[in-house]
């Protein structure tokens, strides 16, 4: 009982250290840099080798700065909203398997924080919670433009959700099992599921930006229409509490495709197991992850922003449907037996 | 350990639960009513359940509730309106309904009462596999049936907000604020 407790604290603290806290810091040094490459100009070079200190920096910044809650605004809602971003996206993480099995003292230790059979939908549970943030810190702001933007979160996160969440189940369908370490056996021993459903990956990915109110689908925060959407009252640590949530929201999901198409932390053909396979499956995951947020900074800055129709457009008659002929082929597939290793 | 987490969500779940029905503003309401569905769904992992558990808060805090949401706040409603206060009618509606609610409740709590001898859930009965076994073979009809339920009001709500066809004096597209295709029963 206590070695259990103390292998998962373990667990917890290691993907929480290099996964979840590590990001924010790193990535708004990256997105910053690359987009300044992007638009051939030096972006933030000055503090540190390559500007790598620019996020410690900014976090100091953020944290002194006047914390001021606006007139007419409902104070607890208004308060609780950059907590509603940071919690959800903070807890997915624990159904994503980042090694083999240990073997700790005569006990064997899954490398996965929770070994619930539901596996992926608590990942998609909890991650269906973050739009309540962006919805009560639209709503408590007292600001039109606040307002504006946390409806248009609501009606887009649930119409991609709906793809995603299809998408996702026609990719377990070859494993049988919603517990991730069973997907990525699958795939180890078998192929990629992003080979034989790419439809499947297509929408995921889509929908990935959507979730995460990346552009090309930020609509919640279009600056040239909302200022700011549901942030726009916030300033201080409270904003740098929503950015950050974005950012870990956008590595969750990250991580979820990466162990749903790409074989999560296993390498094709290269079987190892024990303390090596720990280490090299931490860093394959933590390579796969890095390769799917530098592809959300370069559609970034690549594309630019749909209309709020084309949006819906999108999601309800392009993405849904596609997914759900996913869904019917995975299974007409299955059951015809034209996946190897599926009975 | 468990009973302790019994305790505080059981707890939350009903202080939650008064709250939906007390607070004057529907936007709290909304918020608690979000609470006491995950205090429920923390409660069916306790109970050995969380495949049901994770749907719960899936299907219902993180999709209906959010269209409750956003609809209250299309409406801009932030605080409850008093002007049915007056109507009796209102009130003996209200009355029959929650007289209808309790007489489905009271009947489920006896049943309950009565099965004790009915024995330990196994492993197999709440595992994911076996649950959907049990859905779409013994209870394949009720299934189906609540299916074409959804669909019916689906298929109502679309009748609902469709726009009405053009008049013959020619009233230019009143364009609806909310488009029929977010009408969608999840």
């Amino acid at each position: 009982m206590q070695f259990d407790l103390l292998a998962t604290a373990a667990k917890m603290a290691l993907m929480l250290g290099i996964f979840i806290l590590g990001v924010a810091p790193i990535m708004l040094w990256v997105e910053r840099r690359m987009s300044a490459f992007m638009q051939d100009r030096p972006g933030p070079n000055r503090l540190g080798p390559l500007g790598l200190v620019q996020g410690v920096a900014d976090a100091v910044k953020f944290m002194f700065k006047e914390d001021v809650t606006p007139a007419g605004a409902d104070k607890p809602l208004y308060l609780m909203a950059p907590a509603l971003a940071l919690i959800p996206a903070l807890s997915t993480y624990v159904v994503i398997p980042f090694g083999p099995d240990l073997t700790v003292s005569g006990k064997t230790v899954p490398l996965i924080v929770s070994t619930g059979s539901a596996g992926v939908l608590i990942f998609l549970a909890l991650s269906s919670l973050g739009v309540y943030s962006l919805i009560t810190a639209g709503y408590a702001s007292n600001n039109k433009f606040s307002l504006l933007g946390g409806i248009r979160a609501s009606a887009q996160l649930i119409s991609y959700e709906l793809a995603l969440t299809v998408a996702v189940l026609a990719a377990l369908i070859p494993a049988g099992s919603f517990y991730l370490p069973d997907v990525v056996a699958y795939q180890q021993k078998h192929l990629w599921m992003v080979i034989p459903q790419a439809i499947g990956f297509l929408v995921f990915l889509v929908a990935m930006f959507a979730e995460t109110n990346r552009l090309p689908f930020d609509l919640p925060e279009a600056e040239s229409e909302l200022i700011a959407g549901f942030h726009t009252e916030y300033g201080a640590m409270r904003f740098a509490t929503f950015f950050m949530g974005e950012y870990i929201s956008m590595t969750a999901l990250s991580m979820l495709a990466v162990t749903l198409y790409f074989g999560g932390w296993t390498l094709p053909f290269v079987h190892l197991t024990g303390w090596l396979g720990a280490i090299v499956g931490l860093a394959v995951l933590l390579g796969k992850v890095s390769l799917f947020m530098l592809f959300y900074v370069w559609v970034r800055w690549t594309f630019p922003r749909f209309r709020y129709d084309q949006l819906m457009r999108l999601g309800w008659k392009v993405l849904l449907p596609l997914a759900i002929l996913n869904l019917l082929l995975v299974a007409v597939a299955t059951l015809a037996g034209w996946f190897p290793g599926v009975g | 350990m468990e009973t302790a987490i019994f305790l505080l969500f059981a707890a939350l779940a009903l202080g939650s639960a008064l709250m939906v029905v007390t607070h004057k503003s529907p936007v709290y309401a909304t918020m608690s009513l979000v609470v006491t569905l995950f205090s429920l769904a923390v409660m069916f992992v306790l109970l050995g359940a969380p495949f049901i558990g994770a749907l719960q808060v899936l299907v219902y805090a993180g999709a209906i509730v959010v269209l409750f949401l956003f609809v209250l706040m299309l409406l801009n409603i932030s605080k409850e309106e008093h002007q049915h206060e007056g109507q009796t009618v209102h009130r003996w509606v209200a009355l029959l309904g929650a007289g209808a609610f309790v007489g489905l409740v009271v009947p489920l709590i006896y049943r309950a009462t009565q099965l004790r001898n009915a024995g330990v859930l196994t492993e197999e009965f709440v595992s994911i596999r076996g649950f959907a076994r049990d859905l779409f073979t013994r209870y394949l009809l009720q299934f189906e049936i609540v299916g074409l339920l959804l669909l019916v009001a689906v298929v109502a709500a679309t009748v609902v907000a469709r726009k009405p066809p053009p008049a013959p004096s020619g009233v230019p597209g009143a364009d609806s604020p909310v488009s029929p295709s977010l009408e969608i029963e999840p």
